[in-house]
């Protein structure tokens, strides 16, 4: 069987195929609102230093990746012995080194990973502008402002994304997210402006 | 050379790997398999399966291997069809 296959009938024994889609969208979502908190926070108080900005969104990026990666496979690991071991029980038969043994022990590392990853990569994304303008790029806008912008539509694909996944209209779903985020945002600016 | 032809299998397996899929592995087994595959029963976890496997010469090992590898339990060898080709051959 070809490794593709095989991992594929891992995922698919697993059941992960949901769970890492949720994951994905729930953790992306948290992660592009924290980087839009933190650029919002920034923007309200006299925006400083772009290192210092810099540093504390990639300190908050890699908590959250971290946050993400050990929770999710602390859980996952538990959550998929309790089956393996429901499963045994009916099967009764031991199911270690068959693939339900190894979709046990290799699913909850890949829920993980994209659990994990998801806010991470979202973030970097968000921050990328930051980046670019420290490494001496001169961008249209200001760096944060570019950066804020981002967020917003990353926060709006990742609606759309859900809209697709669920069948109703992606513009609708976008938008809603979007608000979501805009709340965020206008929250942010009536407590800390 | 006497080869088994074909096989009627009772096993028992979890509803995952699909039917489908689990044919299918079965059938990667050699070149030339033909897999049938009958849910007799089912339960809240598992399937209890009728499984016709034809080959020009069935690797039984194999098919138990590829059986247990995905969570199935092989039961009982209800049928097998077994013909001596060298025998054939010669009459021809």
């Amino acid at each position: 069987m070809s490794l593709f296959r095989q991992a594929r009938l891992l995922i698919g024994l697993g059941g992960s195929n949901d769970i890492v889609r949720r994951y994905f969208v729930v953790n992306g979502f948290d992660g592009a609102l924290t980087m839009l908190g933190m650029i919002i926070g920034f923007e309200v108080s006299a925006p400083g230093d772009l290192t210092v900005i810099i540093n504390a969104c990639l300190a908050a990026a890699i908590a959250l990746g971290i946050s993400g990666l050990s929770s999710a496979y602390v859980s996952e690991v538990a959550e998929r012995k309790r089956a393996l071991q429901k499963l045994e029980e009916a099967m009764i038969a031991d199911l270690g080194q068959t693939a339900h043994g190894d979709a046990a022990r290799w699913v909850p590392l890949w829920v993980a990973l994209v659990n994990g990853l998801s806010p991470f990569f979202i973030s970097m994304l968000i921050l990328l502008p930051l980046l670019l303008a420290k490494a001496g790029l001169v961008l249209p806008l200001a760096p944060l402002h570019t950066a804020a912008i981002a967020a917003l539509l990353l926060v709006f694909l990742l609606g759309v994304h859900l809209g697709r996944i669920a069948g109703i209209s992606w513009l609708r779903s976008g938008m809603q997210t979007l608000l979501v985020a805009i709340v965020t945002a206008a929250l942010i600016y009536l407590v800390t402006g | 050379m006497v080869a088994v032809k074909r096989m009627v299998l009772d096993v028992l397996k979890p509803h995952l790997p699909s039917a489908i899929d689990f044919s299918r592995a079965i059938a990667e087994v050699g070149d030339g398999y033909r897999v049938c595959l009958t849910v007799l029963e089912m339960d809240e976890n598992t399937q209890t399966l009728s499984l016709e496997i034809e080959a020009n010469s069935i690797d039984f090992a194999a098919i138990e291997s590829a059986i247990t590898a995905m969570g199935g339990s092989l039961h009982s060898i209800d049928q097998v069809e077994v013909r001596n080709i060298s025998g054939m051959d010669s009459m021809s």
